[in-house]
């Protein structure tokens, strides 16, 4: 128990790194689903309703296949760098999540005599949201190295105009971020959030005096992430598939997870820069509101299970109402402890706010024609590089002018 | 042995087991992904001493903009396996010889050396972002202006010299 | 804590590493990649002497270090990419024109 408790800290975090790599892993599945769902309903269609009820197994099933398919390795590739390539976009996806915070205080009780924190960076990291920059600067190189390592004209030409178009847009990531910075004055992630509370709640929040920056900074976030308008390197029409042509089933379910994560970690960024993170819209003042988790919780758990009841297959009939009486009951708990309650609060309007920027992903991605690439490297480099430039020296003759904006 | 102490001998053998693989590879990207290690061990290193704000540098510039451009050149000018003439083999031995000799000075030197600073143990202190710009933007603005001056007529070289020759009309 | 010694060891030897390598490399690209190992190494050497002495002058100048790296890779690839064109190789031997 000594040896437990003196490396607590170490074991505590392993721990938590695994928990949330399983949580990260299980939210990406689960995104695929809501994604493929949504763009149907867009599209007047149904999407994935067979597998499962609601086709809510389809990404267990996406799972099963990749793991079963045939891995071929193209000829005269370069070993080493085609399989490091999808390992190095993975891996720097992954890790980009450790630096989010997702709540304030730690738990009520200590574990191994630890403080825990929810978050695998402890709340005192100076440098928050310049090592996610330094993150995402080095995932140019999965794109790249994919690229070239497959010997083969498509990919190699994709690969370049992915990782071209990643570099072009990530000078407009980081300068849109300064206005946040500078109102701010630190890099540290929980001060940029707690900075953002007010009296009025909503009225705090960084989306108000950083409105430009706020909207070059998702433009920009989305073109890094190659999603729709900005996918052209990887669309299915035009390059055969870009940059990951070559790479076969787990291979390509990696570069998958690798662009679904770091999906993720822009909503996150999104909702803490600009949107208060954890904290809630309503004021401080307004308890009544610490029962919304419950209020909406509530109804949807009762709609689940009535949906499952009148489900046409037996396995839907089983496991929905399973799933819509375990949402009842987590409603009822937290109006049961109060203590509990509380402590929810804060991941829950966080996590909230990621959802609906995952929403608002998949909704560009149904409704958004692609920008042509050289439309897309004239966006990037001839209005949005000046826009953001403009936003930081109107941001710092605003904080000279007017003292600081806190 | 302490944490540090390990932490510190594990980026270290990462660093120059990178630098010793820049110099075995044989094709120049495989250089370029051992240069890229090295500069992300050093990172690690800055972060160990507590300059976090150069290790986050170090890795955004160095190792996300200066190596991305030294791959995309690899990429686009098609090195190949490079080859060995008859010429590099007779300057090896030689040159081998100084680079040791220079490297066994330098470090003969510092272990030799017996000033407070170079023996005095590492304190735990973390060098703030806040007085690091302070100083950079009072003390040292003038060199700061004239590096973006440089920057500026960088970039106007290397597109100048880059282009290809225009047919004389 | 950790001796500075050590850092400006470990210096010392990626400095010599990156001779080592300016020396044998053919290639002109990985002839430039060892310039930038040598002034990594010198880096190295200014961050430790900088937490040795609580003086932030050392880290100041690795970040004018980095900026002046970054420009002359750009100008130097740049020259590069000319001279291969010319030459049509990028071994630095076939760079002969002036020689006897």
């Amino acid at each position: 128990m000594d040896f437990l408790t003196a490396h607590g800290w170490l074991i505590v975090t392993v721990v938590k790194v695994a928990l949330l790599l399983f949580i990260v892993l299980t939210v990406n599945a689960y995104l695929t689903w809501f994604e493929r769902k949504v763009v149907a309903h867009i599209q007047s269609r149904w999407g994935p309703h067979r597998v499962g009820p609601h086709g809510l197994l389809q990404p267990l099933a996406d799972g099963v296949k990749f793991l079963f398919k045939e891995d071929p390795t193209p000829a005269g590739v370069d070993r080493g760098v085609y399989f490091m390539a999808p390992l190095l976009a993975l891996a720097l996806a992954l890790t980009s999540i450790a630096i989010i915070p997702f709540g304030p205080d730690p738990l009520p009780w200590k574990i191994l005599g630890q403080e825990v924190y929810l978050g695998i960076l402890p709340p005192n990291v100076n440098i928050g949201i310049l090592a996610l920059f330094a993150i995402t600067a080095l995932g140019v190189y999965g794109v790249a190295l994919a690229g070239w390592s497959s010997n083969s004209k498509y990919p190699l030409l994709g690969g370049l105009r992915s990782s071209a178009q990643m570099i072009s847009y990530e000078l407009a990531l980081t300068l849109s971020v300064v206005g946040v910075l500078l109102i701010s004055g630190s890099f540290n992630l929980t001060q940029i959030i707690n900075d953002q509370s007010s009296r009025y709640g909503i009225l705090g929040w960084n989306i108000f005096p950083q409105f430009l920056g706020f909207v070059c900074f998702f433009i920009a976030a989305i073109a890094e992430t190659n999603r729709v308008p900005f996918d052209l390197p990887e669309a299915e029409s035009e390059l055969v598939a870009g940059f990951h042509t070559e790479y076969a089933s787990f291979k390509f379910a990696m570069f998958f997870i690798a662009e679904y994560t770091s999906m993720i970690t822009v909503s996150c960024l999104c909702s803490i820069l600009f949107f208060g993170g954890w904290l809630s819209p309503f004021p401080a003042t307004w308890t009544w509101t610490w029962y919304l988790p419950t209020v909406l919780l509530l109804p949807l758990g009762l709609w689940v299970i009535w949906d499952g009841i009148h489900y046409e297959t037996i396995f839907g009939k089983l496991i929905l109402p399973g799933i819509g009486a375990v949402m009842c009951l987590i409603a009822v708990a937290l109006v049961a402890f109060p203590a509990v309650n509380n402590f929810v609060q804060a991941p829950f309007w966080l996590l909230s706010k990621i959802l609906v920027f995952l929403f608002v992903y998949v909704w560009m991605r149904g409704t958004l024609p692609r920008l042509r690439y050289d439309q897309l490297m004239a966006f990037g480099w001839k209005m949005l590089l000046p826009v953001s430039i403009a936003n930081v020296i109107f941001t710092s003759f605003a904080i000279l002018k007017w003292g600081a904006i806190r | 042995m302490t944490p540090q102490l390990i932490i510190f001998f594990a980026l270290a053998a990462l660093a120059v087991g990178g630098a010793i693989s820049l110099i075995l590879q044989k094709h120049p990207i495989h250089s370029a992904l051992s240069l890229i290690v090295v500069m992300v061990s050093l990172a690690g290193l800055y972060l160990l001493m507590g300059a976090e704000f150069v290790a986050a540098v170090q890795i955004i510039v160095y190792g996300g903009a200066i190596m991305v451009l030294f791959v995309f050149v690899i990429m686009l000018l098609n090195a190949g396996i490079e080859e060995h003439t008859s010429l590099s083999k007779l300057a090896g031995v030689p040159g081998l010889l100084l680079a040791l000799a220079l490297t066994g000075f330098i470090a003969a030197t510092i272990a030799r050396s017996t000033d407070t600073v170079q023996a005095a143990a590492q304190p735990g202190n973390m060098a703030s972002t806040r007085d690091l710009s302070a100083m950079i933007f009072k003390d040292f603005v003038y060199p700061f202006e004239l590096t973006s001056f440089l920057i500026l007529v960088a970039i106007l070289g290397a597109i100048v010299l880059a282009q290809r020759e225009k047919a004389r009309a | 804590m950790i001796p500075t010694n050590y850092y400006v060891m470990l210096s010392a030897i990626l400095f010599g590493l990156g001779v080592l390598a300016f020396i044998f490399k053919r290639n002109v690209i990985s002839i430039f990649m060892s310039i930038e190992l040598m002034l990594n190494a010198v880096n190295l050497a200014f961050v430790a002497f900088s937490q040795a002495m609580h003086k932030l002058d050392g880290q100041v100048f690795v970040l004018f270090v980095i900026v002046v790296a970054a420009a002359e890779a750009a100008v130097g690839l740049a020259i590069i990419i000319v001279t291969s064109r010319n030459r049509q190789s990028l071994n630095v031997e076939r760079v002969d024109l002036l020689k006897l």
